[in-house]
């Protein structure tokens, strides 16, 4: 079985966000960079569905050299070989036409994504990959296995889940549950050294999104503080002043 | 050009997030002074339809395949977008729901539309320019995004815009859409549904539990307080990597992101990862014993104490408050 699995590069989930030029860019000065966190997960389950079944795991990234120490990352974890398409990802729809075009020459069983980026918290890629290649697609999955030609998935719903069978190939984003991330070990991390990474150009794509701003949530006002005895008061505090219960 | 929202039905019927959803979406036919179509697809009988023309629907168009009974990402997303066309609008409106999460951007492609999941208020059109806002860095900062394509998809994050009511005339419509075989190759063996429990990302009241709580076995105190304040329960990371509760309950920057009303952290510190899921909550109250715990800083209220001692007065204390109230 041969699987894709679709990683960024995002800032480290410690990292404090501050934007420079007048609020329109994000300072990316002293930002630690890592995989993905959901990716991670897709990726882990990705190495996991291949040694099982005899396959590989090619990781696909669209960004600039800059990524490459976050590919080396899921070289070292696990995956056999690795692709990156040489853009700046401007935004979903045309990261996502670039992994579609890309796949169109180079098909695949089975394409894994992480439930969404934590920088800008799409949760596109997944469907619009399913869309552009005719796929089926499942948004936020918590579970997933292959059964012959055949994956039984488990999609989150507001209050429970619901499992599905859908035939390969599909495209699916992974989110906690699906199975825990993986530690590269120091084999794999010498072994991701020498491991294919393929540099190929990008495809002319228009994009249909721009950031023009940033903001940062109001601050809040300083808190009020309670007597540990006096839970009477914050209920009427909750009540009258916040109005929220 | 018009507006077209999509009205999402949970076993028939609609949910807090589709009125809001609704609400919104009238809100820009009216900023672009322009109709707004309803769609319901699935199994809805009229009158719970007839709440989508008190919400400001001008028209309801409803597709009753029995087919199309359960959820279907690709055969709804075909139906949305065939819809779309017929009525031929150009903005179309759904819920960042689970559900919605997987039709966005399939709409997009197919409709050739830019894609905005995750939206936080309506849409800023000055100079002939549409920009929406949504959260960013997983709540730790909202981005302003502007759609440069003629069509647009935007989703709305639950808990986000106030449902107003708006009555129009009830009008509903039935639709006759066009399958692919191919849109039905994914199969729904089974749902399983936690029904007596309120969904996290649609909850107005959240009770979260952290490693402060000590163990899984004195949760019993949060499924009170939650249930006296008809709250959802959720955790931080810590508790959900330890296995102490399920992953769907873990909220935070690599977890749920929440907007309730209330937010009431028992038993966390208040790690930035945690702080950015829940920060656009509209009044957090934050019990800890430690003083210096970073949670108190983005806190409305705080008390610092034993948890065990304070919920359980907590308990009492809301107990009493809903007796009298």
């Amino acid at each position: 079985m041969k699987i894709l699995v679709c990683i960024s590069n995002v800032p480290d989930t410690t990292t404090k966000i501050t934007f420079t030029n007048n609020n329109t860019q994000f300072n990316t000065s002293g930002v630690q960079f890592i995989l993905n966190p959901y990716d991670e997960i897709a990726l882990a389950r990705a190495v996991e569905l291949a040694e099982s079944t005899g396959g590989t795991v090619t990781v696909i990234n669209v960004g600039e050299a800059a990524t490459e120490p976050t590919i080396r990352k899921a070289l070292a974890v696990g995956a056999t070989d690795a692709v990156r398409i040489n853009a700046a990802p401007l935004d979903a729809w045309f990261v996502s036409g670039q992994i579609a075009e890309y796949i169109k020459n180079n098909p695949f069983d089975l394409i894994l994504t992480g439930r969404e980026s934590i920088d800008y918290n799409g949760s596109k890629v997944a469907g619009m990959l399913g869309e552009l290649l005719d796929l089926p697609s499942v948004s936020i999955i918590k579970k997933i296995d292959v059964s012959g030609t055949e994956a039984i998935v488990e999609r989150e719903i507001e209050g429970g889940k619901e499992i599905l069978t859908i035939p390969l190939p599909l495209v699916a984003g992974c989110a906690e549950g699906v199975t825990e991330p993986k530690i590269p070990n120091m084999r794999g991390i010498m072994s991701a050294r020498t491991k294919p990474l393929t540099v190929i150009e990008s495809v002319a794509l228009e994009t249909n999104s721009t950031i023009i701003g940033y903001e940062t949530p109001a601050p809040r006002g300083q808190v009020k503080l309670i007597a540990a005895d006096d839970t009477n008061q914050l209920v009427e505090l909750l009540h009258a002043e916040a109005r929220v219960i | 050009m018009s507006v077209l929202v999509y009205a999402e039905n949970t076993g028939g019927s609609l949910k807090k997030s589709t009125l809001e959803v609704i609400s919104y979406a009238r809100a820009i036919a009216d900023q672009n002074n322009t109709t707004l179509t309803a769609l319901s697809i699935g199994d809805v009988d009229n009158t719970e339809l007839k709440a989508l023309a008190q919400y400001g629907a001008d028209k309801i168009v409803k597709v009753s395949n029995q087919k199309l009974k359960n959820f279907v990402n690709q055969a709804y997303a075909s139906v949305i977008a065939q819809v779309a066309k017929s009525v031929d609008a150009n903005i179309i409106v759904l819920s960042n729901s689970f559900s919605g999460r997987g039709l966005a951007p399939r709409i997009g492609v197919k409709l050739n539309a830019g894609v905005i999941d995750g939206a936080v208020a309506l849409p800023e059109q000055t100079d002939g320019k549409f920009v929406v806002k949504k959260t960013v860095f997983s709540g730790k900062a909202f981005a302003m995004v502007e759609l440069t394509s003629a069509n647009k998809v935007i989703s709305l994050t639950p808990n986000s815009f106030k449902i107003t009511e708006a009555a129009k005339p009830e009008i509903i419509e039935e639709f006759n859409a066009a399958f692919n075989e191919s849109d039905f190759r994914a199969v729904l063996k089974e749902i399983v549904q936690a029904t007596d429990k309120v969904a996290l990302p649609e909850a107005e009241i959240i009770v979260s539990g952290g490693r402060g709580m000590k163990g899984p076995e004195n949760w019993g105190m949060l499924e009170e307080l939650a249930g006296v304040l008809g709250a959802a329960l959720a955790c931080s990371k810590p508790v959900s990597d330890a296995g102490w509760r399920p992953h769907s309950e873990h909220v935070g920057q690599t977890g749920i992101a929440v907007s309730p009303n209330l937010y009431i952290a028992v038993g966390i510190s208040g790690a930035i990862q945690h702080l950015a899921g829940v920060s656009s909550s509209k009044t957090i109250v934050v019990i800890n014993k430690d003083p210096d715990a970073p949670f108190f800083k983005v806190a409305d209220y705080g008390i610092v104490g034993d948890v065990f001692e304070v919920v359980p007065k907590l308990i009492t204390a809301i107990k009493n408050y809903k007796a009298t109230a």
